[in-house]
């Protein structure tokens, strides 16, 4: 048994490195290249300027050029992994002159950065939360789970493939979720701090943790334990974000300008097609010519409330495992469909949750998890990514058959016309007129299958609930 | 269980797929440069030509069917059949080749499927689960075929047919398909004693009268020998030629990457003994091909290999053909890994892939015998290990120990499966099988430390080789006494470690 946890483990990293010999997001592709270079350019600017000068627009860091724009945790990874860069290469990271550094060695480096990440963090979050999912050392639940959970193929696609490190931030989370599962709020607010603290992202899951965090102090029976473990939890997270935020605390300026990093509301609703409501509402009636940037941006606050609001509230009066990964999976869907500047990435955000809660519902998780990876399809294309994505849902899909041999019809519909549609855009060329055809079908149809998600997720956080 | 055999294929498509981009050896080139010859050039040309220097040294089947595939590669990208085109290695010519490889391990899929039915497990068993995962996953294979780049997995695919048609009693089919194997590829002539005792003893010398045991006999040498005439007829005029490259004696007892057998710690042994000797030289391990004088010890002639293999293949072949009926295919099966195991550890210029003879049909018995598996086991630790040196780019590090630890964990895994309450290793074994974690520490990040990287390029190699040379031995020693009966299979560890030293000592 824990031998072939080892030999999953292993599968997932062997996976992993394969995906890394392909292509990564901007290779070869001047001036702005992609998230590889951001991530280098991080490293950079890291590695050369003062802490305080990380956000600031100045002559030695083009904001406009790949600025940081996500929380300082990520800052200080990017330093780490710059100064060792810089121990390998000075070239790497030198400031200015590095920009669009490529080569084979460098590549090498950037990979194994993830790959690092992927040992030293997500493996082992998940590892964590397969365990605490199924305590007993008999049975092939914890194998399974975990299996798929470390070979899920969106992430690495992701990570290892178009390159980001995702795997840091979603791991701190799973590691805040085991924490949960086993009773340790304390562990679990301080996990999740660093998490929204590696990626603003992690808002997405945050609804969740705080109702059930609220949820077991309100639950005390005594006023005094109440406060007690409100303000201990308080504290553990002030002062996660006091020392973590520390070079940029002196001055109140300065904070506000790190935030307005992080939450950049002039860049609009959306960029790229992404399968959101707001992108297919877009379809039939144009958002930017009805509503200003700011209108929008409180419609989405408003709507993605709302439509995060009943599972947390359920959440927060019955809290258990089941009904707690169920809020997790049903707010992120409620965030990546209803809130503003969603990526296509963001939907690995509710894919977390969604691998964990494979262990009750498989082949609806399944479906979602291919869907999930569907909805990527074209960001992975433009990154020539396309074939080992495609090989890789298959595996993951036959993966699946292997240590869940069931059967189900809901999902073939699904998974046909998912194939259908992938067939189609190889084959069939887009029209000149519209240029953007087939991402827009492949959005259009992720987005509906994660509306019904949305709503099935609810539904069954209620029953369940009764 | 449900039968998962097809479910196990396309996982294992998948990942060979996943790897194409991978880093390739100069195999790659070969196997361009025959495609070229075989479309290009006239018949009795092939086995002349030299403008590369990877010439053609397969046999004559294998040169077909270099052609058959020049005839689809026409229209993928006719530049690489050009002779002249030397080292060419477009997108298309890539995804051509590794998908030939990809598209005929097809062969290899159904030869599993036989084998794993002629052995009698139930389609919906752990055993037929686990020896599908262990035959359709294969490290082994997929490090030489899916990255090195090679053609085994057919090549297997035949063996195991063959294998299959035998323990199924269908001698004559067996008997053809291990000749066109040999057509194939000439190495597979490692287990052909066992083939040719097993169809002596219980095919022809099983008949019940002297003109039956005649007629058999005439019917399987017919049968035999047609793939030869087939294969070679064209080129009869040319047979020394053709001889020579399939048999290249000038080169030299070891490979430039010593494969992990016993002349492996012979050479070792010269070297150490010379340093300790202060005589100048020593058994090279510089990387170049070549022939090896050793300073101390006595030089080894290609006879002298030759004989060592044969008489450590004798007693497992007469016990094979004294072996009984209900009994023989399971001996049959130790005796094909043990003919293929002598010739690996005694063998004149032998390849590391080479250990794959011994590895692939030893995961058939790992299935059906709990003490056959336990010595499978520690062969598969230092085996598939002992393949790394082939993968040497630095891209394929994380790929090559990630995916050996997978396949050796599942197995582990699959072991206490399939045998309940299975007994486990003694001590040193476990502490031999531990010490393979010592030489990546050592080459990755001990070396650097100590400085000795520059100094001594080649010790990663060597204590690979060494290494897992003494595995393979101690495989050889404790496996063939085992089979032979002289242990009883029971309390094994006494007898084999003194075979072990005897080895070492000789």
């Amino acid at each position: 048994m824990k031998s072939e946890l080892l030999a999953a483990a292993f599968l997932g990293l062997a996976v992993r490195s394969i995906i890394s010999l392909y292509s990564y997001s901007g290779f070869n592709t001047p001036p702005m290249y992609g998230d590889y270079e951001a991530q280098r350019h991080w490293q950079e600017v890291t590695v050369n300027l003062d802490t305080g000068e990380w956000y600031t627009n100045s002559s030695n860091n083009d904001l406009m050029y790949w600025g940081l724009d996500y929380p300082p945790l990520t800052a200080y990874h990017s330093y780490i992994v710059g100064k060792l860069g810089k121990a390998i290469n000075p070239r790497f990271v030198e400031l200015h002159k590095s920009r669009g550094y490529q080569s084979p060695e460098h590549k090498r480096f950037m990979r194994s950065t993830v790959v690092a990440a992927d040992i030293l963090v997500y493996l082992p979050a998940l590892l964590a939360v397969c365990l605490c999912l199924d305590k007993s050392f008999q049975g092939d639940d914890k194998l399974f789970l975990f299996m798929l959970t470390v070979v899920y193929p969106g992430q690495i696609l992701i990570d290892n493939g178009h390159f980001q490190y995702n795997n840091i931030s979603l791991g701190l989370a799973a590691a805040a979720v085991a924490a949960i599962l086993r009773g340790r709020l304390y562990i679990a607010s301080f996990f999740f701090t660093l998490a929204l603290n590696y990626k603003q992202m992690e808002l997405y899951h945050s609804l969740p943790f705080f109702a059930f965090l609220l949820g077991e102090c309100v639950n005390q029976e005594r006023f005094g334990a109440f406060v007690a473990r409100l303000s201990r939890i308080g504290a553990i997270v002030l002062a996660t974000f006091a020392i973590l935020w520390s070079p940029w605390l002196g001055s109140l300026p300065r904070a506000l300008g790190v935030l307005q990093r992080l939450f950049p509301v002039a860049r609009g609703v959306f960029e790229d097609k992404v399968a959101n409501v707001w992108c297919a509402i877009n379809v039939v009636w144009k958002l930017k010519k009805h509503l200003l940037n700011d209108q929008m941006a409180l419609v989405c606050i408003g709507c993605t409330l709302i439509a995060a609001l009943p599972t947390n509230i359920a959440l927060f009066r019955r809290r258990t495992q089941l009904g707690f990964l169920l809020a997790l999976f049903n707010t992120s869907l409620a965030f990546f469909l209803f809130s503003f500047q969603v990526h296509e990435k963001t939907i690995l955000l509710a894919a977390l949750p969604a691998l964990f809660l494979l262990k009750w519902w498989p082949n609806e998780m399944l479906l979602f998890l291919e869907v999930s990876v569907f909805s990527m399809l074209p960001l992975l294309a433009r990154d020539k990514l396309l074939l080992p994505a495609l090989v890789s849902t298959v595996t993951f899909h036959l993966l699946f058959k292997c240590l869940r041999p069931e059967h189900s019809h809901m999902r073939n519909i699904s998974n046909i016309v998912m194939i259908i549609i992938v067939a189609a855009s190889l084959l069939i060329p887009a029209p000149a007129r519209f240029p953007d055809l087939w991402p827009l079908i492949i959005s259009v149809i992720s987005c509906g299958h994660f509306v019904l998600f949305f709503v099935w997720g609810n539904c069954q956080h209620f029953v369940f609930k009764s | 269980m449900k039968d998962l055999f097809w479910h196990l294929v396309g996982i294992s498509t998948g990942l060979k797929i996943l790897l194409i981009p991978a880093y390739h050896s100069t195999d790659f080139e070969v196997h361009r440069n025959w495609l070229a010859i075989t479309h290009s050039l006239p018949l009795n040309r092939w086995y002349v030509e030299a403008t590369s220097e990877w010439t053609l040294d397969y046999p004559p089947l294998f040169a077909y069917f270099e052609w058959l595939l020049s005839q689809v590669a026409r229209y993928v990208d006719p530049r690489m059949l050009e002779v002249s085109n030397l080292g060419y290695e477009s997108k298309a010519t890539v995804y051509f080749q590794r998908l030939s490889v990809i598209v005929t391990d097809l062969v290899y899929v159904l030869g599993v499927r036989s084998c794993l039915g002629a052995l009698g497990l139930a389609r919906d068993s752990q055993q037929h689960f686990a020896g599908a995962m262990l035959l359709l996953l294969n490290v082994g294979l997929i490090f030489v075929d899916h990255i090195h780049f090679q053609y085994n997995g057919f090549l297997f695919g035949i063996l195991l047919l063959s294998i299959g048609y035998l323990i199924r009693q269908r001698f004559l089919w067996s008997a053809f398909a291990f000749a066109v194997l040999l057509n194939f590829k000439h190495i597979f002539l490692y287990m052909a004693p066992a083939f040719g005792v097993y169809l002596l003893r219980f095919y022809c010398l099983e008949q019940a009268s002297v003109a039956g045991m005649a007629s058999a006999m005439i019917k399987l040498l017919a049968v035999g020998l047609s793939p030869f005439a087939v294969a070679f007829g064209p080129f009869v005029k040319q047979l020394p030629e053709v001889l020579a490259r399939l048999f290249p004696f000038k080169r030299g007892l070891t490979h430039a990457y010593w494969a992990p057998n016993f002349w492996a710690l012979y050479n070792a042994a010269d070297k150490v003994a010379a340093s300790l000797m202060r005589v100048p030289g020593g058994a090279t391990s510089s990387g170049l091909v070549q022939e090896v004088k050793h300073s101390v010890l006595p030089t080894i002639t290609p006879p002298m290999t030759f004989i060592l293999t044969l008489v450590f293949m004798l007693p497992i072949l007469v016990k094979l053909f004294r072996s009984s009926k209900k009994q023989s295919p399971l001996v049959f099966l130790r005796s094909v890994i043990l003919c293929s195991c002598s010739s690996f550890v005694f063998g004149w210029h032998v390849h590391e892939k080479a250990i794959l003879l011994v590895l692939i049909p030893l995961c058939l018995l790992t299935l059906v015998n709990r003490e056959d598996a336990r010595y499978s086991y520690i062969l598969a630790i230092a085996g598939y290990f002992s393949l790394f040196p082939l993968l040497f780019d630095p891209d394929l590090f994380i790929p090559r120990y990630s995916l050996y630890m997978s396949y050796v964990a599942m197995l582990y895994g699959q072991l206490y499966r399939i045998f309940p309450g299975f007994r486990g290793f003694h001590v040193w074994e476990w502490l031999y099988m531990l010490g393979f974690l010592v030489i990546p520490l050592y080459e990755h990040l001990l070396s650097f430390v100590l400085g000795l990287d520059k100094r001594l390029p080649f010790l990663p190699l060597l204590l690979t080789s060494v290494y897992a040379g003494l595995g393979v031995l101690y495989f050889f020693g404790g496996y063939y006494l085992y089979a032979l009966g002289l242990n009883g299979g029971n309390k094994a560890a006494g007898g084999t470690a003194s075979v072990k030293r005897k080895r070492k000592t000789k």
